[in-house]
């Protein structure tokens, strides 16, 4: 067991606990840096996929599990990071500019949608959200001067500094970058007033509001920060795919997002890290084993999707922390061993909420 | 010298007038209660002061200042605070986060310097924690620090709610029933606090509050109320004696009663 003495307010305010935090994510970080020189072309492709979801995944975390405002549009907003960097791409501009204007054009996108939205919660901010994500998509199809329509879109190979990335391993590094500087901006964010605010409204908006907290104004920021992160993955995600069709950023991707968040742990960075993993692995698990189901599941259409959605709900269910929340109960076992009770982890009974005032 | 100021408000739910034309006025520096039997209106002055709820009729002066048509998240701002009659506060939050939240309205870096957690963003970060210290030792809340609101028993909890309306450092806080669901002996201990945010801290309170033990033990002034209306309004001894209290909360005539 671990106990941290803290002698001064900076130990707070940092981002590494301890020296055992910079020992493991160095390890982490230098593992994620010399894989691609160990591994097959195809693994390091799949775990660039990994690290663009991931990206999109702290997008969405910072939106539902840290402000608590759902969204089953974000796959809207990685088709509109997509198509922007790729259409820039196509005119000539060079990467290291169409990159973050992705992520800022989405951003803006972001706060546009978020600001109508601003009162409503719920059931009604997710079908909101939905609508949105569907009109985009009809936005993609419809546009066929820009977008291409249902022939496609072809993306340019791009280069950074006279280097074409134009296999799986340029891309792979570059998002690991930008999956680092996200997680480095998210956890600022969450470290700083901005982020305690967005946490208060998750909790309690008639308190927050109280408090002083603009609830309009931190609302529309975090749709616009989950918007610009998730552009920014889609930009990623264009040089994945290379080929853009309209049908690929579909409500069944944005419930993906929604499954990065919510079986990663709602409210946690790690938890986006898992969720991601687990997303972009199931789909491989199920091509693997599909041959050997009994009674023909296998063969069955939409099997991926039921899936997911089962997997969901189970997680929902049964084990509300996510894959984050069943890797600290690990922990603790281990930790505490042997004084682990059944009751440990159990949350005490929470009390009457007051009278909501909506 | 008075620090509020309300008017002649009104509230009116449907057909009910839940606060009916109250004027009553907040001296600096004292601890003001509102007492009155359920549903008589008490919890909705609040929400009105607060702004939640907008009055239809009448003024709020506080300070000079005229907050009546103020948005709820600026009446921080101007210095009022207050808690909530069952605990408002942010539970998957741990307790120093709460009161880090409390001191939301001294924020004032910008978002960029958020973003990048800038030296600037880091000084302001150590200075909102040397506040909050401060009122984790004024409160004696030492051992739960860094525990999550959730895990805390409603004792604590409490407690603090006012710690994080003290981190507003507000000069009028508004307690809504502070010592509900508390024992007897935590009653008693909210009294002393109550005692020691007038006397050391020198904000005033305005307290919404059933337990007559802790309204005598802290107040300057009472008012009482029943159905939205003004009944009665003086020292504790004064109030409680009115025959219109009495027979607000015992019912019927003294007469007939006699």
């Amino acid at each position: 067991m671990r106990y941290l003495f803290r002698t001064e307010y900076r130990q707070d305010t940092s981002l590494a606990r301890h020296g055992g935090d910079f020992f493991w994510y160095g390890l982490l970080l230098v593992a994620m840096i010399v894989i691609p020189m160990l591994m097959g072309e195809f693994y390091v492709g799949e775990l660039g996929g990994v690290f663009i979801f991931a990206i999109a995944g702290v997008g969405l975390m910072l939106l539902v599990g840290y402000t608590g405002l759902i969204s089953l549009g974000h796959a809207a907003f990685l088709g509109i990071g997509a198509y922007v960097n790729s259409v820039l791409l196509a005119k000539g501009v060079p990467f290291v500019i169409t990159l973050p204007v992705a992520g800022l054009f989405t951003a803006a996108c972001g706060a546009a949608i978020g600001l109508p939205t601003l009162r409503m919660s719920g059931l009604y901010l997710a079908i909101a959200t939905l609508a949105f994500g569907s009109i985009v998509g009809t936005v993609f199809q419809k546009w066929t001067s820009v977008t291409g329509g249902f022939d496609g879109f072809p993306v340019p190979t791009p280069t950074i500094l006279g280097f074409g990335l134009d296999g799986a391993t340029g891309i792979y590094y570059v998002s690991l970058v930008v999956l680092i500087f996200v997680l480095w901006v998210t956890a600022n964010i969450l470290r700083s007033p901005m982020g305690r605010a967005m946490v208060a409204i998750r909790d309690s908006e008639v308190s927050a509001q109280s408090m002083g907290i603009n609830l309009a104004r931190y609302k529309a920021l975090a749709f616009a920060l989950s918007a610009g992160m998730t552009g920014l993955a889609g930009a990623l995600f264009a040089h994945y795919v290379r080929f853009l069709a309209p049908d690929a950023f579909d409500v069944l991707l944005s419930v993906q997002f929604v499954t990065i968040v919510f079986v990663g742990g709602l409210g946690s960075l790690h938890g986006a890290i898992f969720g991601a993993i687990f997303v972009r692995l199931l789909p491989q698990f199920i091509a693997i084993v599909r041959d050997d189901l009994p009674f023909g599941i296998g063969r069955l259409p939409g099997l991926e999707p039921s899936l997911f959605g089962l997997v969901l709900v189970l997680v929902i269910l049964f084990q509300p922390g996510g894959i984050n929340g069943l890797w600290l109960k690990l922990k603790h076992w281990f930790t505490a061993y042997p004084f682990k009770r059944q009751t440990s982890s159990r949350r005490q009974k929470s009390y009457a909420k007051s009278e909501r005032l909506r | 010298m008075s620090l509020f100021e309300a008017q002649g408000i009104s509230v009116r739910f449907g057909g009910i007038r839940a606060v009916d034309d109250v004027s009553f006025e907040v001296r600096k520096g004292e601890v003001f209660s509102i007492i009155g039997p359920n549903g008589a209106g008490k919890t909705t002055i609040f929400n009105l002061i607060s702004r939640i709820y907008n009055s239809t009729d009448g003024k709020l002066i506080f300070d000079g200042q005229d907050i009546t048509k103020t948005p709820p998240n600026q009446v921080a701002g101007v210095g009022i605070a207050r808690t909530f009659q069952n605990i408002e506060l942010f539970p998957n939050a741990t307790l120093l986060e709460n009161l880090l939240i409390g001191r939301h309205r001294h924020s004032s870096v910008g978002l960029l310097s958020q973003l990048a957690f800038l030296p600037s963003t880091r000084r302001a970060e150590i200075q909102h924690r040397e506040k909050a210290e401060d009122v984790i030792a004024f409160l004696g809340l030492q051992r739960y620090r860094d525990a999550l609101i959730a895990n805390l028993p409603y004792g604590v909890r409490k407690v603090v709610e006012l710690g994080r309306a003290l981190c507003i450092e507000p000069k009028l806080l508004l307690l809504d029933e502070p010592s509900s669901g508390l024992n007897v002996e935590e009653t008693e201990g909210m009294g002393f606090w109550i005692d020691d945010i007038k006397k050391d801290l020198g904000i005033t309170v305005i307290m919404v509050e059933h337990d007559m033990a802790l309204v005598n033990q802290v107040s300057d002034r009472v008012m009482a109320l029943n159905y939205g209306k003004v009944i009665a309004m003086g020292t504790p001894r004064e109030v409680q004696t009115h025959p219109e209290v009495i027979k607000a909360y015992l019912g019927g005539d003294l007469e007939d009663a006699a």
